[in-house]
């Protein structure tokens, strides 16, 4: 199987008219063309290239992590001598992809990558997560690489970076005991060791996931008596120096395919990362910003895992001498399925396509796909179990595993609540409201604009919202799940003027949209 | 000291496990252009030897090693060239032309055997068992004939290579072989045997625009009379689509007592 020719989404997105223009950027204007052999010499080459490396890892994620995904569900990782030996599945897993030159894929080619817009990244990511949710985390870390890349000093870059293409992992070291949300409080230890003429870490890291990564970004307080996000920088440790303990790995509900460790630094030496003092305000927030998009791509593909699975078992199991997909509700869910599984892939790309383009929209759409995204991929693991009836409850089928591996969507790299405030700010100052009215300035098909009309109703309605609402931070919610609903709403009619494909998983975005957002003005009205 | 050359022999096949209604003509004859091409499974697992066997030569013996795989067929078995440069092999050669035509195993093997010797110089050559297409595992023990070289036939893991000999494990059906063979050699390798490796990003990169040489007959220097149907005794008189139906059915409880009763059955029926 095939998890990039079996979803022809993927590839319609590749082709978006908007990666002309990200390929050209990225690509310095085609440069490189000639003078190394991985460079493109124009966008349809590279696409072609996107297009033949895709093709690689939707066959590694359906032959190999899918495959795999079961038993290492069952087995997990496990600590011998104070560090993590991954499931057996995992290690197969992660050697696939090294062989196939699949780690570094966004990073510089002269650092062995292949210089990857975010686009054809997220792809790969997405489909990972379809296989594997848990080893998605593994394989994502490699996003740590980018922090490197744009804050580290050239000394750094050039001796950690290459590590990547080999299979070193990464890890973010933020998270402890009393510091999770709130990473201000963090207060790892970092002092400088004149006579080793190296930074020296001390203390607890809790929750890491890859928690014994080769490569780790640790958040650490380099200023004393400092109490707050002021105070601390960040540092890259390479597991070389062999001064960290993997105390425990946590016995977590879902993604056992992600080891999640706590951490003792017993003097780690560690280099610094850009400039002190910067650590969280700067460097974490650019960190962040890539794991929720990855979390976002993480979402879509456990969806994407949900509703196939949902609709193989309706078109094999029969009650009452038929197929249950033929039952009215059932095919009701299935719909809904598609449909959010559709609209948030659609806003998952429109994302990853203004992480190079425009920083401002990207940050203002991170936080509302990463609500809807991880909120919908448990509610279509909610559904698959649903469509599976007794036999779902039953530890048997794969919907039990996505179910459990869905929960943590929601919560990690900022729970929904944190979106919610992250995306507040673009409330008050219209910046939703005129990125809607930009993407309703487009040239849909005649047919779909009754639809359009639908949607630009709706942003009266969500108008009228607002102003009632006062923008009070208790309706925040439901004010970011409105403009949320408008936005895939228009989206998708742009890929339903593109390809007709699309038209019924728009309708019922549309559809519920003008549902929910109805159902908002009545709430706040009162 | 000179280059080490590993050849590997593979064929572009119909996809018979994915056979569509329309994957025979009325005349009895395969529908090729129904059925998606594929490389010969056997074939891949050929490379992933003939692979390994290069990482180990060059590993051990420090020489330059290239693997280079040839295949005869219609142009587009080029495809077959560059999905085996995508997985780390160095070169291809496409053998096509239109006097190959109707080739039965003798005729191929001697094309084979030719293209070889064309080459020059090779150490050990690998191909697969057999193709799906045919079935036959001919072509592989009458390319060694030709060559005049030791053949390994079912092999399943290489375990060590020199310069000048090769050492193999073969699957038989009644256990497991080690054998060692001075170089060339040529070696069957067994649907068995280890998948090979995946296709590498940076190859599929820089090799997608590589220009794959093809030869004609007259590149090989044969005997044009041992060349496609003329050369080839075995003639396909008719070929059957044969449907196993179903003649009757019984219903076995999957308890212990249903299952004991089908074994007795099978056994009474002597199947078991």
């Amino acid at each position: 199987m095939n998890f990039y020719q079996d979803n022809k989404s993927l590839a319609f997105y590749l082709r978006h008219p908007m990666m002309a223009e990200i390929i050209r950027q990225k690509e310095n204007d085609f440069a490189d063309a000639g003078k190394d052999v991985l460079a493109p010499k124009d966008v349809d080459d590279a696409i072609d290239n996107y297009d033949r490396i895709l093709d690689i890892v939707g066959e590694l994620c359906g032959d190999v992590l899918d495959v795999n995904a079961e038993a290492v569900d069952i087995e997990g990782p496990h600590i011998v001598d104070n560090a993590i030996v991954y499931a057996k599945g995992t290690q197969q897993n992660h050697e696939a992809m090294r062989d196939a030159g699949l780690y570094g894929m966004a990073l510089p080619r002269k650092y062995n990558g292949l210089n990857f817009p975010y686009v054809p990244y997220v792809m790969a990511a997405e489909m990972v997560s379809r296989a594997d949710a848990g080893f998605a985390n593994i394989w994502g870390l490699q996003d740590c690489a980018e922090t490197i890349l744009r804050f580290a000093d050239d000394a750094i870059k050039d001796e950690f970076l290459p590590r990547i293409y080999k299979g070193d992992t990464c890890s973010m070291d933020l998270t402890e005991p009393d510091a999770g949300s709130d990473l201000q409080s963090v207060q790892l230890k970092a002092t400088f060791d004149e006579k080793a003429n190296c930074w020296r870490l001390n203390g607890v890291k809790r929750f890491i996931t890859n928690g014994d990564a080769d490569i780790k970004l640790v958040l650490a307080r380099s200023e004393e008596g400092s109490t707050d996000g002021r105070g601390l920088s960040l540092f890259v440790y390479d597991r070389k120096e062999k001064a960290v303990t993997v105390r425990r790995i946590e016995n977590k509900m879902g993604i056992h395919g992600s080891p999640t460790a706590e951490l003792v630094f017993n003097n780690a030496p560690a280099k610094l990362v850009g400039d002190r003092k910067m650590g969280l305000i700067k460097y974490v927030m650019s960190l962040m910003n890539g794991a929720r998009l990855g979390v976002g791509a993480q979402s879509v593909g456990l969806s994407e895992a949900a509703v196939r699975d949902a609709e193989e078992y309706a078109d094999q199991r029969e009650q009452f001498g038929k197929k249950i997909r033929e039952f009215v509700a059932v095919q009701d869910i299935l719909d809904m399925m598609r449909c959010k599984t559709d609209a948030s892939r659609s806003l998952l790309y429109e994302t990853a396509r203004y992480v190079e383009t425009n920083k401002k929209v990207c940050d203002m759409l991170t936080p509302v796909l990463k609500m809807f995204a991880s909120e919908w991929a448990n509610q279509n693991a909610f559904d698959d179990i649903q469509i599976h009836g007794g036999s779902g409850f039953m530890k048997e089928y794969k919907c039990e595993r996505l179910y459990r591996d869905a929960r943590i969507l929601t919560i990690y790299e900022g729970t929904s609540q944190l979106q919610v405030v992250a995306a507040a700010r673009f409330l008050g100052n219209g910046a939703y409201l005129k990125y809607i009215a930009d993407l309703d300035n487009f040239e849909y098909a005649e047919d779909l604009l009754p639809l359009r009309d639908k949607l630009r109703a709706m942003t009266e309605k969500y108008k009228e919202i607002f102003d009632l609402s006062g923008n009070k931070e208790t309706h925040h919610r439901r004010l970011v799940e409105a403009v949320g609903y408008i936005i895939m709403g228009y989206l998708m009619l742009q890929d339903t003027t593109r390809c007709a494909d699309f038209r019924k998983s728009c309708e019922n975005i549309i559809k519920l949209g003008q549902g929910e957002i109805a159902k908002t003005y009545e709430y706040v009205k009162e | 000291m000179k280059e080490f050359q590993i050849v590997v022999l593979a064929k572009q096949v119909p996809d018979t496990k994915n056979v569509g209604k329309d994957a025979m003509n009325a005349d009895g004859t395969i529908n090729r252009a129904a059925l998606p091409a594929i490389f010969n499974p056997d074939d891949m697992k050929a490379l992933e030897m003939a692979l390994e066997c290069r990482d180990i030569i060059k590993k051990e013996n420090k020489i330059d090693v290239k693997v280079t795989v040839i295949t005869m067929g219609p142009p587009r078995a080029s495809e077959i060239i560059r999905e085996s440069m995508f997985r780390g092999a160095d070169n291809g050669i496409v053998i096509s032309d239109k006097r190959f035509a109707g080739s039965d195993t003798l005729a191929t093997s001697y094309a084979l055997a030719m293209a070889i010797k064309k080459l020059g110089h090779y150490d050990v050559v690998f191909t697969g068992r057999q193709a799906i297409d045919g079935d036959t595992a001919q072509v592989g023990p009458q390319t060694a004939e030709k060559l005049q070289v030791p053949q390994i036939t079912y092999a399943d893991e290489i375990i060590a290579a020199t310069a000048d000999s090769i050492r193999l494990k073969r699957v038989l059906q009644n256990g497991v072989e080690v054998v060692e063979s001075k170089l060339p050699a040529l070696v069957t390798v067994h649907g068995n045997a280890k998948n090979c490796r995946s296709r590498h990003a940076h190859l599929v990169i820089s090799r997608k625009n590589d220009e794959i040489p093809m030869w004609t007959a007259d590149d090989i220097n044969p005997d044009f009379e041992r060349l496609g149907l003329k050369g080839s005794p075995t003639k396909v008189k008719n070929i059957e689509n044969v449907v196993l139906a179903k003649k009757e059915s019984i219903a076995v409880n999957s308890d212990d007592e249903g299952i004991r009763g089908l074994v007795e059955d099978l056994t009474a029926a002597h199947i078991f």
